[in-house]
């Protein structure tokens, strides 16, 4: 049995990819970015907020938590116009990709904010910080620091997981790789280079997330 | 068209969540093997056939899963087999899990102190019997609540055989949407019987967590 590989009309479809590229590391990019804010408050609102919040935030945790990534986009993007919510794909994407990475995030950062050690929050008290200071400047940088790791490993889990989004027709890189094998019929290798890409992207994203993550979010 | 009420749909999808769960065992009982045969590899003298394994964790861990099924799907198909969507999620979702699986547990033996083999070997047992009489024991103990805990990415992750076609819960749930027009209710059921599957195994594998601290 022979097979004769042909990588060559693949990378011939190279305005393709690199489009597929752009919209992954977008995606990815404002989900990352929406995701993490909203974790953080995900984490005061576990920690520190009223009892109802910490309730409902630890609902909503364990709701995405335990759901596929696939199961909330289709959710989002075909069940939420039947509620009257019309979403274009990329929106979708975009909401499904933030809900997720959110809930993740919120008990990734849960984590290191409660390793806070009581005597520093004391200390701010001392200094008359308000509750939103103490929180934004004296747990919030350390805590980031600790979990940064889980944090880089989390969005890049996200960022895998953008392929599903070519399935409601988000032009990401997945799609891109399935538009190409559906006009030359070379399934294997499309995917065979888009999987490299992915792994390109994942490799890179993780050396830039630790470069960038000790220079804006705290530290040292 | 035919009119489905909610029972019905209910019903159908927990009919279509029983190839969910036979999917899920067969990746993790497989995924178990193959993992344990890379993890013995990955502690093994040999440098290569660790970087090697290394590499295999770092393919299956930097890529999407997604990809993996397309590969499985149409990579056995290059070998002029025919392929059906059982066989190429079987084997993709019992390859990534082996991966996981092999990081997971190369980081509980990496926990147990390096006394330990040293004390095994100055009794004169091989890697083998290092392995299997002392480390693994103790390794094996600190190993189980995130092998639970990754029982639900495994669950998770069979999800995406639908795209390949695989009739499992995620699929049934976009058939029935197709017959019914009522993607709210049916994609809310699903990611219901999901959270039933999945829920108690995370609240186990948490408990798990705790008593072994």
């Amino acid at each position: 049995m022979r097979v004769a590989f042909d990588f060559l009309s693949i990378l011939a479809q190279w305005p393709l990819l690199l489009k597929g590229v752009a919209w992954t590391i977008g995606l990815t990019a404002i989900s990352a970015v929406l995701g993490v804010a909203l974790a953080v408050g995900g984490a005061w609102a576990r920690s520190q907020g009223p009892l109802w919040l910490k309730w409902i935030v630890g609902v909503y945790v364990e709701l995405i938590r335990n759901t596929p990534f696939i199961v909330q986009l289709f959710f989002v993007f075909f069940g939420l116009p039947a509620a009257g919510i019309k979403l274009s794909p990329e929106v979708a994407s975009i909401i499904a990709m933030v809900i997720n990475l959110s809930a993740y995030a919120t008990e990734i950062i849960r984590a290191g904010v409660e390793a806070t050690p009581r005597g520093q929050v004391e200390a701010a008290l001392s200094l008359a910080m308000n509750r939103a200071q103490i929180f934004l400047r004296v747990v919030l940088p350390p805590a980031l620091r600790k979990v940064w790791p889980a944090l880089v490993s989390q969005i890049i889990i996200v960022m895998l997981g953008s392929a599903v989004c070519g399935q409601i027709s988000t032009e990401e890189l997945s799609y891109a790789a399935n538009l190409i094998q559906s006009r030359n019929f070379r399934a294997f290798e499309a995917f065979i280079v888009a999987t490299a890409i992915y792994l390109a992207l994942s490799v890179g994203l993780r050396a830039l997330l630790h470069w960038l993550g000790p220079r804006f979010f705290f530290h040292g | 068209m035919v009119d489905f009420s909610v029972w019905d749909i209910f019903r159908n999808l927990l009919l279509a969540a029983r190839w969910t769960l036979a999917l899920s065992l067969i990746a993790f009982v497989g995924g178990g093997l193959v993992g344990l045969a890379l993890l013995v590899v990955r502690l093994g003298p040999s440098t290569w056939a660790q970087r090697a394994v290394a590499g295999y964790v770092q393919l299956f861990q930097g890529t999407p899963l997604l990809m993996q099924l397309f590969l499985a799907y149409f990579g056995i198909a290059l070998f002029g087999i025919n392929t059906s969507p059982w066989v190429a999620a079987a084997l993709a979702l019992t390859l990534y899990t082996s991966a996981f699986l092999t990081e997971i547990w190369r980081g509980c033996v990496a926990a147990i102190p390096r006394g330990q083999w040293e004390a095994a070997q100055s009794l004169a047992l091989n890697f083998g019997e290092q392995l299997r009489h002392v480390v693994l024991p103790q390794a094996v103990k600190i190993a189980i609540p995130p092998t639970v805990g990754f029982l639900v990415q495994v669950i998770k992750g069979t999800a995406l055989a639908s795209v390949i076609g695989f009739i499992e819960l995620t699929k049934a749930g976009t058939m029935i949407t197709n017959a019914t027009f009522k993607p709210f209710v049916v994609y809310s059921c699903v990611a219901l019987l999901y959270f039933a599957l999945c829920y108690p195994i995370s609240h186990y594998a948490r408990i798990l967590e705790r008593r072994t601290r």
